[in-house]
């Protein structure tokens, strides 16, 4: 439960003066993602503990290194909950989850990590401490760096605390499950139910043992719940509801489910939620969640380039989420421009390219 | 794409040339040169702030406007966007040595997507045209800013607009997915994409809010929601501002996030009824409007919690809407509280911080007392459930002084919002009004990676100039001590953020 934000700004500053590269480390539960990197291990997870929470005011401040379970923790015990239901993967630490932009199956509906994100402190490649955004629901003041360090993986600097909105906890939840679906059906049904004023926060497919299931799951008051699964069983007499008990969407995110249980490279299809299923592979290879809008395909003979030309213009981008090559890229290449921006940004904030050298692209 | 602008042009026999050089390829009527048709482009809807600029220019083609940037680069000259100017910062306050590339003509709503639930927009598309367009669909753009019916999506991009819905459904950058830029070299690129996220950083955050300091936005894309089956008010009057400000965070602690919950004080009140006859109590000092919206049975039993609990928390009188009609008329009043103010005050100035909500009854006690310090009345009417602020402060530009004062006594509240752990500005953007606050809720360091961004996109520092990060070289000036105020008059901050509460002498005067 301690602060060593002291220490860490003095390790990067050190680290500047030898010209030491650096990677840092939160809790480990994430190695697996990005490329692979050498650097002096700078450990982030002893910065730990819950700053200031106020849950009157929807806002919990915390020391990025706090183990998820903690926060959670905190939450449970006022009725309040991380709307963007991150995934742990054993052990993961809140700084950890917005550097990798992690968010769990509620997250078309409910919102991102990064769409809670109010503010932050962080270590920049210079060793200086700095504070953007606030502890408030509203601020335009300045750039938006907090938001910013989504999915950076730590490229522009070192997360220290972070300031989130949390959201009470639903009253109900109940998951309805339609059984014999394609899933280019399913793609379909989770879209139109998308387009109504339903409860809607999670929708997922996949195949198990060979049959198509398509969860549906409803959350919030009590008798918007209630009265959106009755709608729903209306419409598909022969939907089943999920036990009470069943743990799915638990081991979904956590990608616990037996289509995880695998060798294969595991890529990760974030797309716009109606597209078409591209490439065509046996439907079993498939894992659609978030509505269509984040696809797992599993598959160690694709090459990144190929999936992604795959796609049509806009449509959205594959990366290599976990296994096949970490030395070569595991996000899609960028655009030109785009790239600059990319270099003149860690230039900006990391002018001697000292943190998570090559964690993202090769280049950066 | 880094190529630094090459020979700088002045004004004077500049502006012909350069005028000369668009009417090449634009409209010659839409290259705008003359000072009286310039007028209405002087300022935004601050009008207090105004400049002339050396030229406006209308493009109506992506294609024009990206030749503009071309040759505004290569003459090193500054580029000033502007949507339908209804900001309320000068962020689009043009430069006397700039052109004003006005977007107006981009009116064209691209596509609407009722399946994937998206829109494509051009960036001069009004707000409220948006749901309109997608009403028929059953869906609609949740970002309402009060100013909807006219301001545009490029601005509301550009400046992170918030609305009545933002506590529920998030500010512009919760709602939009992909935007395509011009870059001040004149360059097309796009960010984002039908994809929820995309790898790499978040350069859509960083765009959203950025006030066309970073680029100009010619296309968007914004997620459109199902319209809820059902959305109610309930209203409630209460004997001060405090009791509400305890009820506003009743509510929220009962786990109840409503649609909109907005406050109105006793000035407020009374000019709103007066306007727009709504049925607001008028002896009230405070009144409390909580619309809860989803589908019939959520909403039916939420309204009745909520007018429970402000029952018990001392609520003089609570009404629900009983229809429709009287929803809408419930929240005319709300909407239209500017102008109302306006009629009872020749002038306003509206301010825009954002605190903790547990903070508000001191906060809105603290203004009360420098309402007498400085003389000047104020209004209060805001985003209670985000606690963004908005006083207006009322005086009349035709006094000698009066503006100065006015502009004295608003950055005293943002930084008293600051100095109670909020910010300076919520949703109307730091543009050049706000500009010496930002060095009181920002250090010299953090400035500095403020301009370090800036400069990752504009090296040449041409686009907006002047706006959004002040220089470094004045931050001193804006945080030294105000002599002017007794100490006895000095806000008492009851929970004081980690940084000293810096006080700035705020030098009255146009910019
Ligand atoms: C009565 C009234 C009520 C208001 N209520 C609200 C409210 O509830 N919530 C809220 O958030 N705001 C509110 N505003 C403020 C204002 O309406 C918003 O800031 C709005 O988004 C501005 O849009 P605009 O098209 O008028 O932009 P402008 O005023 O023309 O420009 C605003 C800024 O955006 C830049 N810009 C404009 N278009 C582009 C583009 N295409 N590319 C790059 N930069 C661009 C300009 O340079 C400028 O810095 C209100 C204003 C008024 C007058």
């Amino acid at each position: 439960m301690s602060d060593i934000s002291q220490q860490l700004t003095e390790q990067i500053s050190d680290a500047r003066a030898s010209g030491t590269a650096l990677a840092i480390v939160g809790r480990n539960s994430k190695t697996f993602y990005g490329r692979g990197i050498v650097g002096d291990a700078l450990h982030v997870g002893e910065h730990r503990g819950i700053v200031d929470y106020q849950p009157a005011e929807l806002v919990l401040t915390v020391r990025a290194g706090t183990p998820l379970e903690e926060i959670e923790q905190t939450l449970d015990e006022q009725g309040q909950r991380l709307a963007f239901d991150p995934p742990h993967f054993r052990g993961a630490s809140i700084g950890g989850t917005l550097a990798c932009n992690q968010s769990g199956p509620s997250r078309p509906w409910m919102g991102s990590v990064r769409d809670m994100v109010l503010g932050l402190r962080l270590i920049n490649g210079k060793g200086e401490h700095l504070r953007f955004g606030g502890q408030v629901m509203k601020n335009v003041a300045g750039y938006d760096v907090s938001r910013l360090q989504a999915g950076a993986m730590g490229c522009l600097g070192v997360i220290t605390e972070i300031s989130f909105k949390v959201l009470p906890g639903p009253a109900a939840s109940h998951t309805v499950i339609l059984g014999g679906e394609d899933p280019g059906a399913a793609v379909s049904i989770m879209n139109r139910l998308s387009a109504r004023p339903l409860p809607l926060t999670g929708a997922c497919w996949l195949a198990e043992r060979g049959v198509g299931r398509l969860y549906l799951r409803f959350e919030g008051a009590r008798n918007a719940v209630h009265s959106a699964v009755e709608q729903l069983q209306q419409e598909f007499p022969e939907s089943e509801s999920m036990r009470a008990d069943d743990n799915f969407w638990h081991r979904l995110r956590e990608h616990e489910l037996d289509f995880f249980d695998t060798e294969e490279t595991l890529w990760r299809f974030s797309v716009g939620a109606a597209r078409d299923l591209l490439p065509d592979v046996p439907e079993d290879e498939w894992l659609i969640d978030w509505g269509g809008a984040q696809r797992w395909l599993r598959g160690s003979a694709y090459s990144l380039d190929e999936l992604n030309a795959s796609l049509p213009v806009g449509a959205g981008e594959v990366s290599a989420f976990r296994r096949g090559d970490r030395e070569g890229e595991v996000f899609p290449e960028l655009a030109a421009p785009v790239k600059a921006l990319h270099t003149r940004l860690k230039e900006a904030f990391d002018p001697d390219r000292l943190l998570n050298r090559g964690r993202l692209y090769s280049w950066l | 794409m880094s190529t630094q602008p090459t020979t700088p042009v002045g004004t004077g026999s500049d502006r012909a040339r350069l005028a000369a050089l668009f009417r090449e390829f634009i409209d010659p009527e839409y290259v705008i040169e003359d000072r009286e048709t310039q007028r209405v482009y002087e300022c935004d809807g601050l009008s207090m702030y105004c400049e002339e600029p050396m030229l406006v220019v209308l493009p109506d083609t992506i294609d024009q406007a990206q030749r503009v940037m071309k040759i505004c680069h290569q003459y090193g000259v500054p580029v000033v966007a502007r949507g339908a100017g209804t900001g309320l910062c000068a962020g689009a306050m043009p430069h006397p040595d700039g052109v004003v590339l006005s977007m107006a003509k981009f009116t064209r709503i691209l596509d609407i997507d009722p399946v994937a639930r998206t829109a494509r927009l051009e960036p001069g598309v009004r707000n409220l045209s948006i749901s309109e367009a997608a009403a028929p669909f059953g869906l609609y753009y949740a970002p309402d800013p009060s100013s909807q019916i006219a301001c545009t999506i490029g601005g509301n991009v550009a400046e992170n607009s918030g609305g009545v819905h933002c506590l529920k459904y998030g500010l512009t950058v919760h709602n939009v997915l992909r935007i395509e830029i011009l870059t001040v070299e004149g360059e097309r690129v796009t960010i984002g994409s039908e994809a929820l996220d995309s790898a790499g950083f978040d350069l859509l955050a960083l765009l959203n809010g950025s006030e066309g300091l970073l680029g100009i936005t010619t296309e968007v894309t914004v997620k459109l929601l199902p319209a809820p089956e059902k959305a109610q008010v309930v209203m409630a009057a209460f004997d001060s501002v405090e009791d509400a400000g305890n009820a506003v965070s009743a509510v929220i602690s009962n786990g109840i996030i409503p649609g909109g919950l907005e406050m109105m004080d006793s000035v407020a009140i009374s000019a709103a009824e007066d306007f727009c006859q709504a049925g607001y109590p008028k002896e009230a000092n405070a009144l409390l409007l909580c619309e809860l919206d989803g589908s019939v049975a959520e909403v039916e039993e939420q309204i009745d919690t909520v007018d429970r609990l402000f029952r018990q928390l001392k609520a003089t009188s609570t009404r629900v809407s009983a229809s429709e009609a009287e929803r809408l008329l419930m929240w005319k009043g709300r909407k239209a509280a500017f102008p109302a103010v306006g009629r009872v005050s020749p002038d306003y100035y509206c301010m825009d911080g954002t605190i903790p909500r547990s903070q508000l009854a001191h906060v809105l006690v603290e203004i009360e007392k420098m309402s007498r310090h400085y003389g000047l009345r104020v209004a209060n009417v805001f985003h209670a459930g985000d606690g963004n602020l908005h006083p207006l402060i009322l005086f009349d530009a035709n006094v000698p002084g009066e503006f100065e004062k006015s502009e004295e006594f608003g950055g005293k509240i943002l930084e008293l919002c600051v100095a109670v752990g909020g910010c300076i500005t919520g949703e109307h953007g730091v543009g050049v009004e706000k500009i010496r606050q930002m060095a009181v809720q920002f250090d010299d360091r953090e400035l500095k990676q403020f301009h370090a961004v800036k400069a990752a996109f504009d090296p040449g520092g041409t686009l907006n100039p002047g706006k959004g990060v002040p220089m470094l070289k004045h931050c001193q000036e804006y945080r030294s001590l105000n002599p002017d105020l007794e100490p006895n008059d000095q806000p008492v901050v009851s929970n004081a953020h980690d940084r000293p509460a810096a006080r700035s002498s705020h030098q009255a005067g146009r910019p």
